[in-house]
């Protein structure tokens, strides 16, 4: 199953190659223009052909990108990113498909086609730019807006529970998740080359501020000042700690995940969790990725699991029908069964 | 039985009725291809209820099946001659399709108190009036079956499946048929239960012999005429699976991978089962999420380079509506094909209809011109397919194609064409490294533009919803988006200089002119012919390229004093007809009622207007 479709090369590309010439059009300050610059840094890391690169999106804000990328693309129409890039890989599985899309693309008009894109596991690359907002239509409530939050359409709050994108892709028996913030470029790219390399469906969450219609919705956890105390970055294999003095960290009680401080009630090192990103079974990782609150946020790759994409087997048994296919021609078909000379 | 009992006939129509799941649909197929195989010509129309199994012998439940064999056949035919009814439910529900004087065969065995209750009925249908009228053969149907079945071992269930192979058998002692290709059918079919074969031949011999014993219907026994038919090699063929081999030929001929993304949808989900099965000739098939996502996945696929294409009915269409929007803007390949059915909303989704005409013409939002044909016939689905495919490829639009449930479902005899004698298929595609390369520069002839595929060096570009310039980039100018609306239209206007003209059939001289269009053209012929044989003149025209129109199709009917334009809607081609030839004055003739035209009443109603 072990197979790859996507041509490498050995040019050496700088993001000035993966640059267009188009104007940028974001707002002066949108957290946009961070993840576009953590994309065009990924790009020369990953070898991947460049004429085989598709930068697919969907409505919004976010899904102006494939015009500010110098790759092939296509702006979709609201909600149906997924649902193009699907037909992108299928039809060409030797392209690097990636998706862009906002909360609202991607989870309430495009609902649908994310969590059976994520379902099949199609070898797509898709990027959730989330600001909690409606931004491109000035300020509506999106399914990620916090419960009870004041915007233009729930002027007395919401009383919608919102989303966790990260939930609603294990739900859907994901196998990559990773999450990062707009203000951290480079594990940005980080997290990019690793959904790059992921053979399946991956899913990137970028918390996003939009400074116009939700500023600092996620200021609470993005504040320098606060950031290292509520956000913990994950990495495989290494113990989940955390906080300006690295001090604290992740431990599963019995019960649910709680956080703790090395030194304090005869906590050591041992006593943190490892984490894991490859296990199957989804329970930490839908820990991991609802943490908030009294926890720290989780950021990096949450889970990174290894099955058979839906790209892989398509295509094996694409050969294996072509291999065994007792008709060699459409005449051959045409020609097949019940057929009498007149 | 003796040769001077035989009637010879031009045409024969059998009708199969029973509960869902009795075998008619069976029963049917192998008779019209019994009948294909002695030389008939053939056209058959399942007639089938939207639920799988409606309750036992009750009148929502009944399935039918009407078989047309003769020597030239246009359509399924409009009334039956022969009529099977396995049940008093089918008997009450299918009676009205018999013509006076037609046989009737029902199982007795199934005619009880209980069943005739459930079926509504409340006293013995069988009356003498209706003795008078019809030829009833009460065949003990089941009984006969389980003794069989008995004899051979087998349950009572089992048995009971093959009651089918009774009436059938029935049948081919009345058309004059023998029973040697079944048996090789059944042997085919059953290879690997060689008890059901042994069981359905001998309910199928006993069926015949029975009808052989019977003095009644002796005096029934019909020789149909064989087909004068061109030399070739024939086949049977449904709409729906000419329409799935239509669109593989074409990507063999086009070299361009197929694609179908689609949702199940009755009536058009066999053009999806179908292409399923060809993944070996690379059919790249996917079944979608929802019907938004089939027409997406589709674009997606064209953009990269695919002959792609969707399958779907009404309710369907509705849901694509933006993404052909989509489609149009980009200016890339598709072909989508609505198996229309009645509407509006779920509606009448087993029966058949053409009231998606004016959704298919102007069903998106702005300016958004597409490529409009429909199919004729079962087998010219092929035909039409093909070159919906070659349209979209050579005009890069989309192109909608037209066919219905009665089509779809419906079979004809099918001359198998050789894929190499097919028109060519040109794709337009850009060539790498062109450095004059621009996403919208035009063919001047086609106003077509090339199509780039992610893949090719140099090429990079973006397309999408947002109005472009011609070279590429986003723009909102005003002149701009008045010039690609003006582009987008006339590449599609152009498409009539590669079409052919229209004709006329039947008398050209005459004062009344029938136009029909689409799926109506088996009924539409017969009635034409037959009139102009009973020496009243009509001429007649039938559309196949609706939007754009051939170039002489106001020529045409400006000809005419009179016009009656004959659909399976409220009059939407004559609506569209009208908005175009505004000098010419047309009367409509409208069928909404889920069903196919009858000859005998498009004959009524031309002869009424050239009385008029």
């Amino acid at each position: 199953m072990e197979r790859h479709f996507v041509p490498k090369t050995d040019a050496e590309y700088t993001k000035i190659d993966f640059t267009s010439d188009q104007m940028v059009k974001w707002c002066p300050g949108c957290g946009d223009h961070a993840i576009l610059a953590s994309l065009l840094a990924a790009f020369p890391k990953l070898h991947d052909k460049k004429e085989n690169i598709c930068m697919v999106s969907g409505i919004g804000c976010s899904s102006r990108i494939p015009y500010y990328v110098d790759t092939y693309g296509f702006h979709g129409i609201h909600g149906r990113a997924c649902a193009i890039a699907t037909g992108v890989k299928l039809a060409n599985p030797e392209l690097s498909v990636w998706v862009s899309m906002g909360d609202g693309d991607s989870m309430a008009i495009g609902g649908n086609h994310l969590i059976h894109a994520v379902r099949r596991n199609q070898d797509l690359d898709i990027t959730i730019f989330n600001n909690e907002i409606y931004g491109l239509t000035k300020g509506q409530y999106s399914p990620t807006t916090k419960f009870g939050q004041v915007t233009k359409t729930s002027p007395f709050g919401t009383i919608d529970y919102p989303f966790n994108p990260g939930e609603l892709v294990m739900g859907a028996q994901g196998t990559f998740f990773a999450r990062t913030l707009d203000c951290v470029p480079a594990l940005t790219t980080d997290i990019m080359v690793r959904a790059a390399e992921h053979d399946g469906t991956s899913v990137i969450e970028v918390l996003q501020n939009c400074m116009i219609f939700n500023d600092k919705t996620h200021a609470a956890i993005t504040d320098r000042a606060v950031r290292d105390d509520r956000t913990i970055v994950l990495e495989h294999g290494k113990p989940m700690i955390f906080g300006k003095e690295k001090n604290k960290g992740l431990r599963f009680n019995g019960r649910q995940l709680e956080a703790v401080t090395i030194g304090e009630n005869g906590i050591t090192i041992d006593d943190i969790m490892v984490h894991d990103e490859t296990t199957e079974d989804t329970g930490i990782h839908m820990m991991l990725a609802h943490m908030g609150g009294d926890l720290p946020v989780a950021l990096g790759v949450i889970r990174n699991v290894k099955k058979p994409s839906y790209t892989q087997l398509y295509e094996r048994q694409m050969d294996d029908c072509i291999a065994n296919c007792k008709y060699k021609c459409v005449d051959d078909l045409l020609n097949s069964g019940d057929t009498w000379e007149v | 039985m003796s040769k001077e009992q035989i009637v010879n006939k031009d045409d024969l129509v059998v009708r199969f009725a029973g509960d869902s799941g009795d075998g008619m649909q069976l029963s049917g197929t192998l008779f019209s291809d019994a009948a294909a195989l002695t030389g008939n010509d053939i056209a058959t129309f399942p007639d089938y209820p939207a639920e799988i199994r409606a309750p036992h012998n009750t009148v929502a439940g009944v399935s039918g099946y009407q078989v047309h064999v003769g020597s030239h056949i246009y359509s399924s035919g409009d009334k039956c001659d022969i009529l099977v009814a396995m049940n008093p439910a089918s008997f009450k529900s299918q009676l009205k399709w018999a013509k006076k004087g037609a046989t009737v065969i029902v199982d007795a065995d199934t005619f009880t108190p209980e069943a005739l209750e459930k079926a509504g009925y409340k006293e013995d249908p069988f009356t003498e009036e209706f003795e008078r009228a019809y030829t009833i053969v009460r065949a003990p149907i089941t009984s006969f079956t389980q003794r069989i079945g008995q004899d051979q071992g087998a349950d009572k269930k089992t048995a009971d499946k093959s009651r089918n192979m009774f009436a059938l058998g029935m049948i081919f002692f009345l058309t004059n048929k023998t029973l040697e290709k079944t048996f090789a059918y059944l042997e085919r079919k059953f290879a690997k239960k060689p008890d059901v074969v042994k069981l359905n031949k001998a309910v199928l011999t006993e069926g015949y012999e029975y009808a052989e014993k019977l003095e009644l219907i002796h005096s029934k026994i019909v020789e149909v005429a064989k087909a004068e038919m061109p030399k070739g090699r024939y086949r049977n063929i449904t709409g729906n699976v000419a329409t799935a081999w239509g669109l593989l030929a074409a990507s063999e001929r086009s070299g361009r991978r197929l694609f179908l993304g689609s949702y199940p949808i009755t009536p058009a989900t066999d053009v999806m089962v179908e292409l399923s099965k060809h993944k070996g000739l690379g059919a790249r098939v996917f079944q979608a999420e929802d019907e938004i996502a089939g027409i997406c996945s589709a674009i997606g696929a064209s953009y990269a380079g695919a002959l792609a294409c969707t399958s779907t009915s009404g309710p369907g269409l509705s849901l694509k509506s933006e993404a052909l929007g989509l489609a149009v803007m980009t200016e890339l390949p598709l072909v989508v094909v609505d198996v229309q059915r009645g509407g509006p909303s779920t509606g009448l989704p087993t029966k058949t209809e053409q009231s998606d005409l004016n959704q298919a013409l102007y069903g998106r939002n702005g300016e958004a011109p597409l490529i409009v044909v429909a199919a004729s016939s079962s087998a010219n689905c092929f035909y039409w397919a093909y070159n919906a495919a070659k349209l979209a490829l050579e005009h890069m639009t989309p192109v909608i194609l037209l066919t219905d449930g009665y089509l779809g479902n419906g079979s004809q005899l099918f001359r198998i064409p050789k894929v190499a004698d097919l028109p060519s298929i040109t794709p337009r595609l850009a060539k790498p490294n062109d450095p004059d390369y621009r996403p919208f520069r035009r063919d001047p002839e086609t106003f077509a533009r090339e199509w780039a595929l992610p893949g090719m060096e140099g090429l990079r570009h973006r397309v999408g919803g947002l109005e472009k310039c011609p070279d590429g980039p986003l723009s909102t100018d005003p002149e701009n988006h008045a010039l690609m609306v003006y582009n987008r239209q006339e590449k599609v206007n152009r498409v009539a200089n590669y079409i052919p003209d229209q004709e006329v059939k039947g008398n050209p001289d005459a004062d009344l002119l029938v136009v029909g269009w689409g799926g109506t053209a088996g009924a539409l012929t017969l009635a034409v012919e037959e009139m102009n044989n009973e020496g009243k003149k009509v001429a007649y025209t039938h559309f196949n390229y609706i939007c754009p129109l051939p170039k002489n199709t106001g020529d045409i009917l400006r000809k005419y004093k009179k016009i009656v334009v004959c659909e399976l809607n409220n009059g939407q081609f004559a609506g569209y007809l009208r908005t175009q030839f505004p000098e010419c004055t047309m009367t409509q003739y409208n069928k909404v009622m889920g069903l196919p035209f009858e000859v005998g009443e498009l004959k009524a109603e031309f002869e009424r207007l050239l009385e008029k």
